[in-house]
């Protein structure tokens, strides 16, 4: 196998083991981006000097004895709405299109200090708006198992860079699906963490009560060691967590027996495609045959999910865009007669269509008049599909279902139907609205080829849980068998372009 | 530095000097303007027709060292944008993590303002566009603020005017706990604006009354006993002169007796009590010639001009914010425990108003005299510690409430100092008055020997021995200077003795005079009038 298709462990015995230099990894990983971002379109910035000055910089920390981490030199990549310092971090938006944060995320410090290595930053729908990395300021990014579709969204540069082998791990960020959708049209393994365990200092706000980040990367174990080093307290953030976190690498075993799995009726529904509706069936099978307890259970609020998630989000967002009226930083519109004049100018320059949209809607729901039949209306929603989840967690440990309704789509399929757009997003929301965790594996693939997605949701703060029934699935169907597969599908996308 | 079209890019993490923010004119400065001072005069607003209801909104700036969500110095002045950080000039991706001293801060002023604490409180989220609120919205308290339902007492009949009508409630709605905004500077030429962000983020309470309050003279009444609360609990320094306290001002005018209230006005950019009075009075005279003339009043903002002494419209009913409030996501509702309340309420300090009421029961003082002292903490804290000395050592204490409001204000004044800079123990103060009853020195030199005490800190005993001027009885040698007197002046001499008796004060001065002040005045007087025989 080539370094790219490793794992972070192997990669990590590689380097421990002097068979492979950091520099020479980092070097290799560029290369790479060089050969095949063309095609693919994952990156936005690359940061090769920067890379290789902290390839040099780790491997020195490492033969000194000073640092003992799985990540210590591994390259990896950031989703380009997570701050790094004295790098370019757009949100893949005009408005942000020069803006160099004099700080970093504090998920970035914290990769930092286990020695990981930065390439770049990835692309992603603008301020995370979107579901399929369409509505990108700066560029398209395509699916690297078909270029024709798209790679999901918002973080789906961070799924095409990790699925391309451009990356060997990236962080995304949460709001919607924003990763385990562009984890299952990538046929990546993606942790939404549960909200306040991971600081979200650093990342630029879309909708502050669900934002969160997280891990997109090839296999469990991989995205158990990303999530540890990332999460705990963050002074800086008053909504993460004091709790202690778990070493989720001792989840990592391949034993689910009398885990009580639920599947909602509502996930398997005629609105979902047969071929996922499949998967999801002969999910219940390995995980019955594992051991685990399956059995069908019923969440009827999801009909409501979408409305109450995109009503709450939305007015959050519009309040958290409004900083960006072209007095600090960023995009500021060259002409303009008075202050108003240029605060408007520069937004409507500044954002693209959908991030408009957004803000619009976010402003309506909150006005006054409408706050009532809205906003509050959604929060109470809100509450009652965290109970509604709340008392499913009584009769099972794990719910389980589909990621997404489909497999990727064709690139401008639905981006001008936002609609349409929205309801991808119904298996992915909830966990946002109740701040619970899920995690996203590969289930196989569809009559096209395509990825598809399985989500475990677990319980407040047991990602442990989830770890262990997504590690016990994938060595049962054959570790790293999508991921194979995968590369040679990936290698013959870029022969055919 | 001034940065053009391009702003601050956030390449730098430098935000000293200002940013430029943009070529167009706009109206609000935010700065503050010097209180002109001057003598006030009550017009007795609350009389005729027509009644005016009055609730004014004050914003006072709290004296935490850090600012409300990161930790920036909340010190004053400074050049500008040197005390702030990403997180105060709202930078993307930043959070506001809550200064658990605001809290505090807030609740040691609800309590003493007779308010009940909530003990489940959070923020909120205020949106609109402007320049100085560098997130687009502002982090304040809504429907639940930190304090709420207190009141304070005034004496409506205090100051100007004559008719003491007993203690007046004035009820406080609510106290919350919000964000100040930075400062917007325009260019003298109007072609550009600069913002500073040094006081964004500067935790401020609000304090909003009920209205309650029916006239510019209670107005002021109500503030200068604010004032004086905050300070002695601590919170604020209350300097009108660096904004650290604002205050809005709603009124309504409606004919006498009525129940019904009138439509409000709003009057903003108040920078000092007399500029509150001042609008007031105005206002009401507004107000009142419109409904007399049968017009209406419609409900608008509208900003004083103090140097015109105009309020002009800032804004009609048609274009009021929505502010679009809802809970802010960034920051978890707190849950505020019992016994938190408990330990403030019992490190609250002696009111104001409970001191004074002590001064005139313990130490009958005249409640003219009480209200003075107490007006400032440090000066209570000063006449206390001379009180409580004085009475060891049997000095009157009236005059030692004399002599502090007397002496020891006309020098603050003087040399522009506050009592916290005094040099001396109130000691020294009761040693002086001590000597003085003693017949050492007279009053005249007692006022010369307790400025020196003020300026240098010296001890009054000392300083009488070291300049010798201890009272002269000495009847021998004052004689000779009687005689002396007597021989150089014979015009006066005379004078007296066709009966002028105004030549007794002149001869008089002249014994002074050649004792430098120190002749005993009954000795010499006497030794005079013998010698005239």
């Amino acid at each position: 196998m080539e370094l790219h298709e490793l794992s972070i462990s192997q990669l990590g015995s590689l380097i421990k083991n002097k068979e492979v230099s950091i520099p020479k990894l980092t070097r290799y990983m560029l290369d790479r981006i060089e050969k095949l971002d063309s095609a693919y379109g994952c990156y936005i910035t690359v940061a090769e000097e920067k890379a290789m000055e902290q390839a040099a910089d780790v491997q020195a920390r490492l033969d000194g004895g000073n640092l003992d981490s799985p990540l210590a030199g591994i390259p990896m990549a950031v989703k380009d709405n997570i701050c790094t310092k004295g790098i370019l971090t757009t949100c893949a938006s005009r408005m942000l299109y020069n803006f160099i944060p004099p700080y970093d995320a504090h998920v970035v410090g914290k990769l930092y200090e286990n020695g990981a290595i930065l390439l770049g930053k990835v692309n992603m729908d603008e301020f995370a708006m979107g579901s399929s990395t369409e509505s990108s300021y700066f560029k398209k990014t395509f699916n690297p198992l078909d270029t024709e579709r798209v790679p999901g969204g918002s973080s789906g540069g961070a799924a095409a860079a990790v699925a391309s082998g451009e990356a060997i791990y990236c962080l995304g960020s949460y709001t919607g699906g924003s990763i385990r959708q562009p984890a299952a049209f990538c046929g990546c393994v993606g942790i939404k963490p549960t909200y306040g365990l991971v600081s979200r200092f650093g990342l630029v706000a879309y909708a502050s009560s669900f934002d969160q980040v997280g891990p997109l990367t090839r296999t469990v174990s991989d995205c158990a060691m990303v999530l540890g080093a990332i999460a705990g307290h963050d002074p800086m953030d008053a909504t993460s967590t004091r709790k202690r976190i778990p070493d989720y690498t001792k989840a990592l075993v391949q034993d689910v027996r009398g885990l009580r799995i639920g599947i909602p009726g509502e996930f398997v529904d005629d609105s979902v495609d047969e071929d996922i509706r499949n998967a999801v069936f002969k999910a219940i099978q390995v995980f019955s045959e594992q051991g685990a307890e399956c059995k069908e259970i019923s969440i009827p609020v999801m009909e409501y999910v979408v409305p109450t998630y995109y009503i709450i989000a939305l007015a959050e967002a519009s309040s958290n865009l409004a900083r960006y009226d072209g007095v600090k930083y960023g995009y500021r519109t060259s002409e303009y007669k008075d202050l108003i004049d240029m605060c408007k100018r520069t937004r409507s320059e500044g954002f693209g269509t959908e991030v408009k949209r957004r803000i619009l809607l976010g402003t309506y729901v909150l006005s006054s008049g409408y706050f009532d039949a809205y906003y509050k209306k959604a929060l109470k929603a809100r509450t009652i599909i965290s109970r509604e989840f709340g008392r499913a967690f009584e009769e099972c440990d794990i719910i389980m279902g589909p990621v997404a309704p489909t497999t990727a789509y064709k690139i401008g399929e639905k981006i001008n139907d936002p609609l349409k757009m929205y309801m991808e997003d119904i298996f992915t929301v909830p966990a946002n609205i109740t701040g619970l965790p899920a995690l996203a594996i590969p289930a196989g693939i569809d009559r096209n080829n395509m990825p598809i997605g399985l989500q475990l949701i677990g319980k407040r703060f047991d990602e442990s849980t989830i770890f262990r029934a997504g590690y016990t699935f994938e060595q049962t169907i054959g570790s790293n068998w999508t991921s194979s597969r995968m590369n040679n599908q990936v290698n013959n996308q870029v022969k055919n372009k | 530095m001034i940065l053009g079209k391009e702003g601050l890019d956030g390449r730098t993490n430098d935000f000293k000097g200002k940013i430029m923010v943009t070529g167009g004119k706009t109206k609000d400065t935010g700065g503050d303007v010097k209180n002109p001072g001057g003598d006030l005069k009550d017009l007795g607003g609350n009389t005729g027709d027509y009644e005016a209801v009055i609730g004014l909104e004050v914003h006072a700036e709290l004296s935490t060292k850090t600012k409300i969500f990161c930790s920036c110095t909340t010190e004053f002045g400074g050049l500008p944008n040197t005390h702030c950080c990403p997180v105060c000039t709202g930078m993307p991706g930043v959070l506001p993590v809550l200064n658990s001293r605001v809290v505090e801060y807030a609740i040691r002023a609800g309590l003493a303002a007779n308010c009940s604490v909530s003990l489940f409180t959070k923020q909120d989220r205020k949106n609109y566009f402007y320049p100085d609120i560098p997130k687009g919205y502002q982090i304040s308290q809504y429907d639940l603020p930190v304090c709420k339902n207190g009141y304070i007492e005034i004496d409506p009949g205090n100051g100007e005017r004559e008719n003491e009508t007993g203690k007046k409630k004035i009820r406080i709605q609510r106290i919350h706990i919000e964000e100040d905004a930075g400062k917007l500077l325009h260019s003298e030429d109007g072609t550009c604006s600069f913002i500073d962000y040094n006081r964004a983020g500067v935790p401020l309470i609000e304090i909003v009354t009920e209205p309650d309050i029916s006239s510019a003279g209670e107005a002021r009444v109500f503030l200068e006993k604010l004032r004086s609360m905050l300070l002695y609990v601590g919170v604020s320094d209350c300097k009108m002169e660096e904004g650290s306290l604002r205050c809005d001002v709603n009124i309504s005018v409606k004919p006498r007796g009525r129940t019904e209230l009138g439509e409000r006005v709003e009057i903003k950019n108040l920078n000092s009590f007399r500029a509150v009075y001042r609008a007031i009075e105005v206002e009401i005279a507004r107000q009142e010639s419109i409904i007399r003339a049968g017009g209406t009043i419609s409900r608008e903002t509208r900003r004083w001009d103090d140097t015109r002494g105009e309020s002009i419209q800032m804004r009609s009913k048609e274009d009021v914010h929505d502010y679009r409030y809802f809970p802010e996501p960034d920051i978890p509702p707190l849950t505020i425990k019992e016994d938190f309340v408990e330990r403030i309420k019992a490190s609250l300090p002696e009111l104001p108003w409970e001191r004074k009421d002590r001064y005139i029961q313990e130490y009958g003082l005249p409640e003219y005299d009480a209200e003075i002292i107490t007006s400032s903490r440090e000066l209570a804290d000063f006449f206390e510690e001379a009180a409580v000395k004085a009475a060891g050592k049997g000095v009157n204490i009236k005059m030692v409430s004399n002599w502090v409001i007397r002496e020891l204000m006309r020098l603050l004044n003087d040399r522009n100092a506050s009592v916290e800079d005094a040099k001396f123990p109130a000691g020294h103060l009761v040693k002086l008055l001590k000597i003085v009853d003693e017949g050492t020195i007279n009053i005249p030199t007692a006022k010369k020997v307790f400025e020196e005490i003020f300026d240098t800190g010296k001890d009054p005993e000392h300083i009488v021995k070291e300049k010798g001027l201890e009272v002269l009885n000495d009847e021998e040698f004052l004689r000779g200077i009687v005689e002396k007197v007597i021989g150089d002046n014979p015009s006066s001499v005379s004078d007296y003795k066709k009966g002028k008796e105004k030549a007794l004060g002149f001869l008089m001065g002249q014994v002074m005079k050649e004792t430098r002040g120190k002749a005993d005045p009954q000795v010499a007087r006497r030794l005079l009038l013998e010698e005239l025989k």
